[in-house]
This record gives C-alpha cells, sequence and structure tokens, in this order.
C-alpha cells in the first residue's frame, strides 16, 4: 500500500483551479520535496492530503480517505502545518499531557528528552517561548509521536539559519528511518535538497516534474560555457540557459553528459536552478514575457 | 547547564509519565474538557470570584448589623425574610455562570480558528465530534454542577457566620436553624441546574455554538441580530409576536408561563418535573438543540483558520 495515492485530484475555488488533476504515488521511506511558486497549490495538496479541506477527485492516504477520516488518520500521520499554530495559553507539560491523552502513539518520555536538549521549561507558557523555541516544541511532540507519514508545511517559516538547520538535523538523525514518510514543502530548497529523496515541481495546480533524486542526476546536467563553445552548446537544446559571472550556464535535459563534459564544465544542477529552469521557464511563458 | 539539566529530569520525568499513563490510558474527551479548562480559567474562576465577593459582602452587612432585624429570632420574624441573602447568594453565581457560559460558548470554537490553533488540534486523532461535545460540556454540565456546589458551600458558610451571630448575641440557634431550610434550598437549587441550566437552556448554547463554529468575525453579533432581525421582522411585517415570545420563553425559562410572582427563589422551584418533562418546549428544544451541534460538528470539518 503506498502512503499517499491521488488519482486526478481537483480543488477550486469559485473560478480558480488551485488543484488541476494531481496524480501521486508516494512510498513508504521517502522523503518528499513539494516544491512550488507561490499560489501552486502546495498547500491545498497537503490539507487535502491531512483531511483539512475537500476536494475532488480519488485520494487515499494510508488507505483512508482523509476528508471522512480524518480522526483516524492522524494516528498515523503527524504534521506542522505552519510555524506558530501552538496554542499560546497553553503551558508546555499541558502541551505534552493533553497530546499524551488523546495519542495512543505519543511517546512522552521522548518528547521530554528532546526538550532538554533546549532551552524550553515546561512550566513556561507558549506566549512566553521565541518563535524558534516554539517550532522546537513543536518538533518535539511531533518527533514523539511514532506516525508513518510526517507532513511539513513551511516548517521552519520565519526562523533564523541556526533554527532551521537544527530543525532539519534533528529531523533526520532522531527521526527518520525507512518505515517512516516525510513530506516536506518549504521556500529555502537549499536547505533541504541533500535531505530529501524525490521532488515534485507544482504549478498552477499540475504537477510539473515528479522525479527521484537519483533520477535528477542522471537525467539533468548543467553546463558551464565559454562563450567560444555558446554556439555548440546551444545546438545539444539546453532547456535552460542563464548568465553567472560571466559564462553561461545551460541546463539539458537528458543530454549525454560525456557530450557535454567537451564543451565545459558540467555538474548536477541545484533543485532551485532545475526549478526555475522547468517551472520558472513555464510561469513565464503562460505570462506571456517569454516568446 | 548541560550536566544539571540532563542529569536531574531522568527520574522525575519516568514516574510522572508512567503516573500520566496510568491516570489516563487515552480518553480523549476527558483531555478536551480538561484542555477547556485550562484554556478558559474564567470558567470556573468567576464563579468562586462572585461567590468571594458575596461572602465578604454578607459578613460586612451580617457584622455590621443590617441584617440584625431578619436575624433577631422571634415569633413575627418570616422565613422568606431570613432566606433572602441566601437566595441573593444562588442568584448572583447562578447569573454569573450564566453570563460566562455565554461567553464561552460564542467564543470557543471562534478563538480557535482565529489564533490559527485549530491546526494545532486537528493534527491530533480526535473528531470534530468529541471535540465539539467536550466544548458543550461545559455550560451544559460543568458549569451547572459547579456553580451548585459553589453556592451550596457559600450558603452553607453564610449559615456557619449567622448562627456565630445570633450565637454570640444570645439568640436561640436552634429557632435560626429550623427556621432557615437550607437543605430544602439545595435540593430546589439542584432541581433548578438540572432542568432548567443543563436541559432547558441545551438550544440556547447549541445555538451559540454553531454560530461560534460558523461566524468569520463578530460572532456575538451573528448570534444576537439574526434572532432580533426576524423578531422585527415578524412585528412589522405580520404584526405577531411569536418568533419573538419562543426567544423569550426559551430564556426566562419554563416556569415563566406557570409563575405570576418575580421573587428569584420561590419562582426557581415553582414548577414540579412532572410539569417540566411533560412540557412540549422542553423536547422541541432539545431536537433543535442536537440538530445545531450536529450542524456544528459539521461545520467544523470545514472551518479552517482565519
Amino acid at each position: 500500500m503506498s502512503v499517499i495515492e491521488a488519482r486526478g485530484l481537483r480543488k477550486s475555488f469559485g473560478a480558480t483551479h488551485a488543484l488541476d488533476g494531481i496524480d501521486l504515488r508516494v512510498e513508504d521511506g521517502r522523503i518528499l520535496g513539494l516544491i512550488g511558486p507561490n499560489g501552486a497549490g502546495k498547500t491545498t495538496a497537503l490539507n487535502a492530503i491531512l483531511g483539512l479541506t475537500s476536494f475532488q477527485g480519488d485520494l487515499r492516504v494510508l488507505g483512508r480517505n482523509p476528508w471522512t477520516e480524518r480522526d483516524l488518520l492522524m494516528r498515523d500521520v503527524s504534521f506542522i502545518a505552519d510555524v506558530a499554530v501552538l496554542p499560546r495559553w497553553i503551558r508546555v507539560s499541558n502541551a505534552l499531557d493533553y497530546v499524551g491523552g488523546v495519542h495512543p502513539r505519543f511517546d512522552r518520555a521522548q518528547a521530554e528528552r528532546f526538550l532538554t536538549r533546549t532551552s524550553i521549561r515546561s512550566t513556561s507558557k507558549v506566549r512566553e517561548l521565541s518563535k524558534g523555541m516554539v517550532a522546537q516544541l513543536h518538533l518535539a511532540i511531533v518527533m514523539a509521536i511514532d506516525a508513518r507519514l510526517l507532513v511539513l508545511d513551511e516548517p521552519t517559516l520565519g526562523l533564523d539559519i541556526l533554527y532551521r538547520k537544527q530543525f532539519y538535523d534533528s529531523l533526520l538523525n532522531d527521526y527518520f528511518d525507512r518505515n517512516r514518510t516525510i513530506v516536506v514543502t518549504t521556500h529555502q530548497v537549499e536547505e533541504i535538497q541533500d535531505v530529501l529523496t524525490d521532488v515534485v515541481f507544482i504549478d498552477r495546480g499540475r504537477i510539473v516534474l515528479v522525479s527521484s533524486m537519483e533520477e535528477i542526476e542522471s537525467r539533468f546536467t548543467e553546463s558551464l560555457v565559454s562563450p567560444a563553445n555558446l554556439d555548440a552548446a546551444r545546438a545539444l537544446k539546453p532547456i535552460y540557459e542563464r548568465q553567472s559571472l560571466g559564462r553561461s550556464v545551460l541546463l539539458f535535459d537528458r543530454v549525454d553528459r560525456t557530450r557535454l563534459a567537451a564543451i565545459g564544465d558540467v555538474r548536477t544542477p541545484s533543485i532551485a536552478d532545475l526549478f526555475v529552469a522547468v517551472v520558472g521557464g513555464r510561469s513565464a511563458q503562460a505570462q506571456g514575457l517569454v516568446q | 547547564m548541560n550536566t544539571s539539566s540532563n542529569a536531574m529530569p531522568d527520574s522525575p520525568v519516568e514516574s510522572r509519565q508512567t503516573a500520566a499513563t496510568a491516570l489516563s490510558p487515552n480518553r480523549p474527551f476527558v483531555w478536551c474538557v480538561r484542555r477547556e479548562l485550562w484554556e478558559n480559567r474564567s470558567v470556573y474562576l468567576a464563579p468562586l470570584a462572585v461567590a468571594g465577593v458575596l461572602m465578604f459582602g454578607f459578613i460586612l452587612s451580617a457584622t455590621a448589623g443590617i441584617w440584625e432585624s431578619h436575624l433577631r429570632i422571634d415569633a413575627t420574624a418570616t422565613p422568606d425574610k431570613l432566606a433572602d441573602p441566601y437566595g441573593f447568594a444562588a442568584a448572583f453565581i447562578l447569573g454569573t455562570a450564566f453570563i460566562v457560559s455565554f461567553f464561552y460558548s460564542i467564543d470557543c470554537l471562534y478563538g480557535e480558528r482565529r489564533d490559527r490553533s485549530i491546526l494545532f488540534w486537528k493534527s491530533l486523532p480526535v473528531s470534530d465530534l468529541t471535540t465539539v461535545l467536550s466544548k458543550a460540556v461545559i455550560p451544559l454540565v460543568f458549569l451547572p454542577l459547579f456553580s451548585f456546589a459553589v453556592t451550596v458551600v457559600v450558603q452553607y458558610l453564610m449559615l456557619l457566620y449567622s448562627t456565630l451571630v445570633v450565637a454570640a448575641s444570645g439568640q436561640s440557634v436552634a429557632m435560626l436553624w429550623s427556621k432557615l431550610h437550607l437543605f430544602q434550598m439545595s435540593s430546589g437549587l439542584l432541581f433548578h441546574l438540572l432542568t432548567v441550566h443543563m436541559l432547558w437552556y441545551t438550544p440556547i448554547y447549541a445555538w451559540l455554538l454553531l454560530v461560534s463554529a460558523w461566524a468569520r468575525r463578530a460572532p456575538i453579533l451573528w448570534a444576537v441580530l439574526p434572532l432580533a432581525g426576524i423578531g422585527i421582522f415578524e412585528r412589522f411585517t405580520f404584526h405577531t409576536t411569536y418568533f419573538a415570545n419562543v426567544v423569550l420563553h426559551r430564556f426566562s425559562g419554563p416556569e415563566s408561563t406557570h409563575a405570576a410572582g418575580h421573587d428569584s427563589m420561590s419562582s426557581m422551584f415553582s414548577i414540579d418535573a412532572a410539569t417540566f418533562f411533560s412540557a412540549p418546549g422542553l423536547w422541541i428544544g432539545l431536537v433543535v438543540a442536537a440538530i445545531l451541534l450536529a450542524a456544528a460538528v459539521r461545520l467544523r470539518r470545514y472551518r479552517e483558520p482565519i
């Protein structure tokens, strides 16, 4: 059974199609990055997966319909939908009491162990904590839940770099294993690209690219070409071209690396660059900026 | 920081955890109600505060001799006059509980969306039904029982103090106790709370919860204005006041059609169980309340932060 299985997933708000027919299959043990521009439908897709919004089409998460079975699904799924959704009035110890009371898979001792590594005191109220500490607390709660799927929607938005780094380190070292799946969206793609096993590019409610990281490595090549070789390089039909430090950087899809190496230095593109090439071009075309 | 804070927590943490799990092996409903009380401390603090003020006022006035004429037990002293401050205390505490219930109910399902915490609550395996019922329990069960307990404690403390004053002035304590039927008063109060506050008022709270789950802003206005609007519309279009009467009757309680007097204590107990439970208004109200609550449960599934 797949962790997430979507076929023809749609969601409209009036005339706008937030999700315009999404087909997606996510297997166990993956760390999937859902990447897209603002308004692409990332959050809508995650909300549908989490049972926070209704949808058309077929969607199963761990074999359940998330919209009608949210409470049952949440035994096996955790999520951090946003920074700072922890209620501000709650005391840290009470938050742990409550989650322990309602969640059969919550290991309070583990959450406490994680918190001892932070400067969060169990007598503090959430409103007294800094934004970074609230994120740590939420992470401590979520990591102490033995869930099969963890969904993170911009979990580090507005946090400084130290907290962001710590956040993903903890997640990888203390939480992730082959029986769990993580789906994450973030604007700081560079920070998580080494963590991901799969990426999905989404734009205007549609999936533009689904790929594992290995596949990206073998499929896409970025070549730094000096002006003398530019014509030869362009003849190989790059999907995207940009300037960097006086040289042209050309991105190729399914072009033999040895041929490219003859023209310039080759490397695997970063997710951010690939994203700009694949989605940026499409968006620009759609807006009539590029003919 | 490391050595001390790392070494310390282990044992207390472990023992606290086992205690917590032994105490409640995953009872979401109980924890949801508890959660409501953590968040809304005014729910129990307000009645306690009013009780404190009442006690203080009673002691002051009793000491200053304002009630002395009534405490002077003789043949002319009537039980009614003697019971006045007790009825007054009960009315005040119940009134406070009603106001607290009103504001709690109208805010609870709106507040969790306003502060975005609904996203956290929905990330836990707690159904919308459990959530809404745990919130409904506060005005429908917790507050009536809690205000009953507070009232009884206050009344018996008042009696204790009266006894001291009477004894100190050398009068007959037995006379005071025989004139004041505090136990009947308490059982009457409990009957009133069980019937009126827990059953008759149910549709009021269900309506408030529904509006709280529905409104995107100003839930109090949404709770009040449509009702007032329908009443006014009916008054000017059909020159009748059926709707307004139904609403007012709901607030004034089932006794209002039977009791003529306005005395708080006597009207409170002027209805007997048979009359109360055979009134169609009660059952219609309960059905309406069930529909409103079901709608609130359903609505919460669709609700997002605002």
